[in-house]
């Protein structure tokens, strides 16, 4: 794709803006577009940054996923403070319980008179990055390793949900990945038969498409997901969810690729390139694939949230990923618990961490389709 | 006209013989069947009577002892006759169970489908025709959000605050005292009071999978709009002196209308599949909260016959909207687009 730069070398001074655009490459056009872009700009970086937290998971969370209190069940979150007068530089305060007196219910309650400082690198629970280097060293944390700290607030177990929805990032911002690898490689091979040998072909893929996106995605996705055996290991679900999410979206990269296609076909540089004799791989691979690649790239980002909103939605509902695996969609289970959504509202905060994802990826998505045709 | 009507006719006939065939597959897959869940709970209830013989006869009962293709002529040709076949869960007509839990699926689904029409159509066109204005940013930024936040998310959110505000009554589609009751004008009243919670939530919410919802029909009609009023007949329309107003409506209204009401057939699925997430969160009797129990029971009839009736329906819904397109639109009916 990256054309060549001119080679001769040319006067510094000459080098007005109007020449730099002229001689810039494609890519080059398409970042200079995409810049402006500021929503994009701003949703790449706390894209990059949530990416880097899913990598770094065991060094970002406070506490490990499974750790738990039998102690602070239900905790509410505390949240953090900073530079208050006559206090430590940052610091949760403290929990303290309340008896109910009618129902001897224990609730959990923000204690405001004590504080527990925090800190930047301190030891907490033992791990090892990415099953290779052992380290105790935590982002974040408090000094005192039995002091409660839970951000976000913790679970019916008494586990940090802050600390869960690092490790469920692995997951969830995975499968998304991977599901939308999958019907990107489906969406290519079908609508690119779809699109280059036309005819028949065309016909039967179209029909087959357009079948797919008739019945409901949701019940679909269940009655596959039901499929799923209940001791299947951990690993194979996760590779099963994707492969069964994939199976249907698909159909939208594959409209995508279909699409653009059939327009290359009409274009000036295609026709000349036949008429050069050029081979149909050679046609293929070094003209038609590069002057499509921005606009699936920008399709394939574009696709990514709505794998994050299915994985969830499935995992949810009970038939997606199941415990112990840790996801977002894992995590929201607990909200249908009986009470929870009154009680112990800061079980949606998964749902937060969904949001954001699916606004950003969205912003990027809409970004990178602005840039993928930076010649209007 | 006719002959358009035909061909598409002959699609639909098609697609929905295909979809048949998918769903009764798609139910078929999971290992076992439903005789041997009950053999599994009667091995667990410590039951001897788990013989080997007995679930022979069960099967043979239930007609799961032939090879699937007979099974699934069987339930072809039942279908056809209105007959959806047992639900072994129920014990009633799984026809029975389908009928009393999907009007209401559809009421829902039709009143997020209306409510997607009435606000992206009009928000859309002030998107286009004020692009780049504080109004635009705005409207764009929310249909951000509302792509964004999934709508089974939406419905835990409302429940919290029905919880906290006290409104509980709003959550369900009846007040209690007309659960049991029959259709009156009072019922009726009381369904339009609780209804309009989930029929926002599932019209504005993000669907599951496939283009429903306001945040993207609204993009969808900006982008149409904006293309039209680029168009050179507009500059020259409004050189004649063409008042403003009878410009925008006269024309690029009407012609970037096309593509929204061919996308808004496709967004039926996706409200479907919506409802039945929502309907799931909030413990509405409607299809959904049945479906998913039905699917993990392995009740194959009547899961097969949700998914079915969902799939004609929508079928039916795509095959109006290709009509009106053709009606509206000569290249679509001549074969030239």
């Amino acid at each position: 794709m990256t054309q060549k730069q001119p080679q001769h070398t040319r006067d510094p001074r000459e080098e007005t803006k109007s020449l730099e655009i002229e001689v810039a490459s494609q890519w080059k056009l398409m970042w200079w577009k995409f810049r402006k872009h500021k929503l994009a700009m701003a949703s790449a970086v706390i894209i990059i940054i949530a990416y880097a937290i899913a990598i770094f998971a065991e060094f970002v969370a406070p506490v490990a996923s499974s750790t738990y209190s039998k102690d602070y069940v239900n905790a509410p979150p505390q949240w953090p403070h900073f530079f208050q007068p006559d206090k430590p530089i940052l610091y949760v305060n403290a929990l303290k319980f309340e008896t109910d007196p009618n129902s001897f219910k224990k609730t959990w309650t923000i204690d405001e008179e004590t504080e527990i400082p925090l800190g930047f690198f301190v030891k907490g629970d033992p791990y090892k990055l990415w099953g290779l280097i052992p380290s105790d060293i935590h982002l974040i944390g408090t000094q005192d390793p039995q002091a409660p700290f839970y951000m976000m607030g913790s679970d019916a177990l008494g586990r940090d949900v802050f600390s869960r929805i690092v490790y469920g990032s692995r997951v969830s911002l995975t499968v998304c990945l991977v599901g939308t690898t999958l019907s990107l490689f489906l969406g290519m091979i079908l609508g690119g038969l779809a699109g280059f040998m036309g005819g028949w072909v065309d016909n039967v893929i179209q029909r087959l498409s357009e079948i797919l996106t008739t019945i409901p995605t949701l019940p679909l996705w269940l009655a596959l997901a039901a499929v799923v055996p209940l001791d299947w290991s951990p690993l194979r679900v996760y590779f099963m969810i994707t492969l069964i999410l994939a199976l249907i979206q698909w159909v939208w990269l594959a409209r995508v690729v279909r699409g653009k296609l059939m327009a290359l076909r009409e274009e000036d540089f295609i026709t000349a390139a036949i008429l050069d004799g050029v081979g149909q791989g050679r046609l293929i691979g070094r003209h038609m694939i590069p002057s499509m690649l921005s606009h699936i790239i920008a399709s394939f980002t574009l696709n990514i949230p709505g794998m994050i909103l299915a994985e969830t939605a499935l995992s949810f509902l009970g038939v997606g990923l199941r415990p112990p695996v840790v996801s977002w969609g894992v995590m929201l289970q607990e909200t249908q618990r009986v009470g929870a959504i009154a009680n112990y509202p800061w079980m949606m905060f998964p749902g937060l961490a969904v949001f954001i994802m699916v606004v950003t990826l969205n912003f990027l998505g809409d970004g990178l389709r602005d840039a993928a045709d930076p010649y209007q | 006209m006719w002959k358009y009507i035909a061909r598409r006719s002959f699609y639909m006939i098609f697609t929905v013989w295909v979809i048949s065939i998918i769903t009764f597959v798609v139910i078929q897959l999971p290992p076992g069947d439903y005789v041997s869940k009950i053999m599994n709970q009667m091995l667990q209830a410590g039951g001897s009577s788990a013989t080997p013989h007995l679930e022979e006869a069960l099967r043979a009962q239930y007609g799961l002892d032939q090879p699937m293709y007979v099974q699934y002529l069987k339930w072809l040709g039942n279908v056809l006759q209105g007959n959806f076949g047992h639900s072994f869960t129920y014990l009633k007509d799984a026809k029975e169970i389908i009928w009393q839990r999907l009007p209401m699926s559809f009421v829902l689904a039709f009143g997020s489908l209306i409510l997607v029409i009435v606000l992206s159509l009009p928000l859309g066109i002030y998107s286009a025709v004020n692009k780049y204005s504080i109004g635009d940013y705005f409207i764009t930024f929310m249909a951000f959000v509302g792509l964004a936040v999934p709508s089974f998310l939406l419905a835990l959110i409302c429940l919290y605050l029905s919880y906290k505000y006290g409104g509980q009554a709003l959550i369900g589609l009846f007040s209690p005292q007309y659960v049991d009751a029959p259709w009156t004008w009072a019922k009726f009243l009381d369904l339009l009071r609780h209804l309009w919670i989930p029929v926002i939530i599932v019209g504005l919410g993000s669907s599951v999978g496939g283009v429903g919802g306001t945040a993207i029909q609204l993009r969808v009609m900006r982008a149409n709009l904006m293309d039209e009023l680029r168009k050179p007949y507009v500059d020259t329309a409004r050189a004649k002196g063409m008042p403003e107003g009878r410009l925008l409506w006269k024309y690029p209204v009407r012609h970037a209308m096309v593509p929204f009401f061919s996308n808004i057939g496709w967004a039926l699925p996706s409200l479907i599949s919506g409802e039945v997430l929502v309907a799931i969160v909030l413990n509405l009797p409607t299809s959904g909260p049945i479906l998913l129990q039905a699917l993990m029971d392995q009740d194959m009839y009547v899961a097969a016959g949700f998914i079915l009736v969902y799939s004609i329906l929508t079928v039916v819904g795509v095959f109006i909207s290709d009509l009106l397109l053709a009606w509206i639109d000569p290249r679509i009916r001549l074969g030239r687009m």
